[in-house]
């Protein structure tokens, strides 16, 4: 299948001599939502604005359904929405009035009725004759979706759409993230909060200091790369490891109740049985036992550290 | 070519005057009342006549371009930076435009502004002095084409600043005592030759010359080179806007 959005070589070096993106290849699949995760300044923002023709690519190409972002910019611009990190709005206008302008930018003509049922998906309908000044800080974003998607994109780009707002708006966000992906609607999201990733994202790509570092299926990425962990509690505290369990590299906590083991699930023998007969030789006492997942935080941190 | 996108643009920047109507529309009316009381009524009184024609009635072209030109400047400079200053502008350069249709949007807006308070001028001129126009067809083409020119050069002035003292800073320190140096209230033969030679290097001596010969067939240089002067300047800042859009000056990075 064709990919959304290529991209091909992509690189940026601004004024400034600082090099964005370096090389960057990726396909974006139809339907999919993709989780771009990178630390500040690792060139998340820079990849979006050049795909929406904000800022102009070094080098490289990208298309979109088929269309090169240059010479075929209506083409491509007419399927992207966006919605930027900043909460940029203007202050007096209304919230209905900002949508038909979106909606008009982008060559569609008016149409209340879509523009109507969107503001009631987005719980914005009663604010419609509000002016964007008195909006709250959530509401606000929600007009910036709305924005975005008063002219039907295929395929939309959220720039970090849930940094600043809280818990239960975020949970809000995803909701409607997912009721988007259900239309049909492609989705690219960046985000510091892995948390977001490991929630909403089919796919999810790292990228630092300009580079791409993986992309991958979220759940292929975690089973490859998570590591579990073995938590077993004891009935008495130990003051040290017992020279017996030095093979598996336990770590003690320091009241001396739980021992931790790392194991990597994908090996054939993950020394779990072993290490369950060698603390009852040990004569250790066990309270309780408890394995974890490594989250998809610790994925990417280990990634961006290391490489 | 992007019809909903020149419409939407057009509108709600006309739609900004609207609800600024005061600012946009009252104050250049009541600046210009002031100007006809002050030069036309009290100095005016004592100045008989300028070739031939009453002072007060002379000085109708002049004052026109005066609010013209600061008009059309501040009207586009303003809807193009604010959106800049804003961050909005995001909006209009990820959509599917190109620059002659945000061109037609704001510079359109901006112009027409600009027009409706040059006629709305020339009737309130009418309520204190008896105003005749020689030539309707000149004096509207004059009228046209300065709108749209210097709402232009507010354009590009509006591009170019990245703080609000640059985008006062041409207007108040260089439209402004071009326009009074320009012949709004007086011929260039009242200079001394070498000011009248000096004053031949101001743009504006030509719009005003010009738009005065279409009032009473009475001006500094010839209307065809006045005219000329309009569309050098018109076709300079259309140049200017296209080679600012297409490397992305202060725009794109």
């Amino acid at each position: 299948m064709q990919p959304i959005i290529s991209i091909s070589n992509l690189s940026k070096t601004y004024a400034s001599g600082h090099r964005a993106l370096k090389d960057v290849s990726l396909d974006i699949k139809a339907g999919e939502i993709l989780a771009l995760l990178g630390p500040n300044g690792a060139g998340k923002t820079t990849l979006i604005s050049i795909i929406c023709g904000i800022v102009n690519p070094t080098s490289g190409s990208v298309r979109v359904s088929g269309y090169d972002i240059i010479s075929d910019y209506r083409k491509t611009r007419s399927m992207i929405g966006l919605v930027p990190q900043e909460l940029t709005l203007g202050a007096f206008e209304t919230v209905w009035n900002t949508l038909c302008f979106s909606r008009g930018l982008f060559g569609k003509k008016p149409d209340s009725a879509y523009l109507e049922q969107l503001l009631k998906d987005l719980s914005l309908w009663e604010k419609k004759d509000s002016e964007l000044m008195a909006l709250s800080g959530g509401m606000k974003r929600r007009v910036l979706i709305g924005k975005a998607l008063s002219h039907q994109p295929s395929v939309l780009f959220l720039d970090e759409p849930t940094a600043g707002v809280d818990v239960n708006l975020r949970k809000d966000m995803w909701k409607i993230v997912r009721h988007l992906r259900e239309t049909g609607v492609t989705i690219i999201l960046t985000t510091h909060y892995i948390e977001e990733a490991e929630e909403i994202a089919d796919r999810v790509a790292v990228i630092n200091n300009g580079e791409l570092l993986l992309v991958d299926n979220k759940d292929t990425l975690m089973h490859k790369l998570g590591k579990r962990q073995l938590v077993i509690e004891l009935e008495k505290p130990v003051t040290a490891i017992p020279a017996a369990l030095s093979a598996w590299k336990l770590d003690l906590s320091t009241d001396g109740y739980f021992l931790s083991y790392t194991y990597d699930p994908l090996k054939a023998q993950t020394g779990i049985a072993e290490l369950l007969q060698a603390l009852s030789k040990a004569k250790l006492l066990l309270r309780d036992v408890n394995t974890s997942q490594s989250s998809l935080e610790e994925i990417f941190i280990n990634l961006v550290n290391t490489k | 070519m992007n019809i909903q996108a020149i419409r939407v643009i057009y509108k709600y920047e006309m739609l900004r005057a609207w609800e600024t109507i005061l600012q946009s529309f009252i104050s250049p009316v009541i600046s210009t009342a002031l100007y006809f009381v002050v030069f036309g009524a009290a100095i005016g009184s004592r100045i008989q006549t300028v070739d031939g024609v009453p002072y007060g009635v002379f000085i109708v072209p002049g004052l026109m371009m005066l609010a013209l030109l600061t008009q059309s400047i501040a009207n586009a400079s303003f809807g193009i930076f604010f959106p800049k200053f804003t961050g909005t502008i995001y909006e209009v350069m990820s959509a599917p435009i190109s620059f002659i249709e945000i061109l037609l949007g704001y510079v359109g807006a901006a112009a027409t502004k600009s027009f409706i308070i040059g006629l709305i001028i020339l009737a309130t001129a009418g309520f204190f002095v008896p105003l005749e126009i020689a030539h309707p067809l000149w004096m509207l083409s004059f009228l046209i084409l300065t709108c749209i020119s210097f709402s232009l050069f507010g354009f590009i002035i509006g591009l170019w600043a990245d703080n609000f003292e640059k985008l006062q800073v041409i207007p108040m320190l260089v439209i402004t005592p071009l326009v009074f140096l320009g012949g709004s209230f007086y011929t260039i033969d009242m200079l001394s030759p070498v000011w009248q030679t000096v004053t031949l290097f101001n743009p504006v001596v030509y719009l005003i010359s010009g738009f005065r010969w279409s009032f009473f067939e009475v001006s500094d240089v010839s209307v065809e080179l006045s005219m000329f002067m309009v569309l050098v300047f018109l076709a300079g800042c259309l140049i200017t806007v296209w080679w600012m859009f297409k490397s992305g000056y202060r725009l794109k990075q």
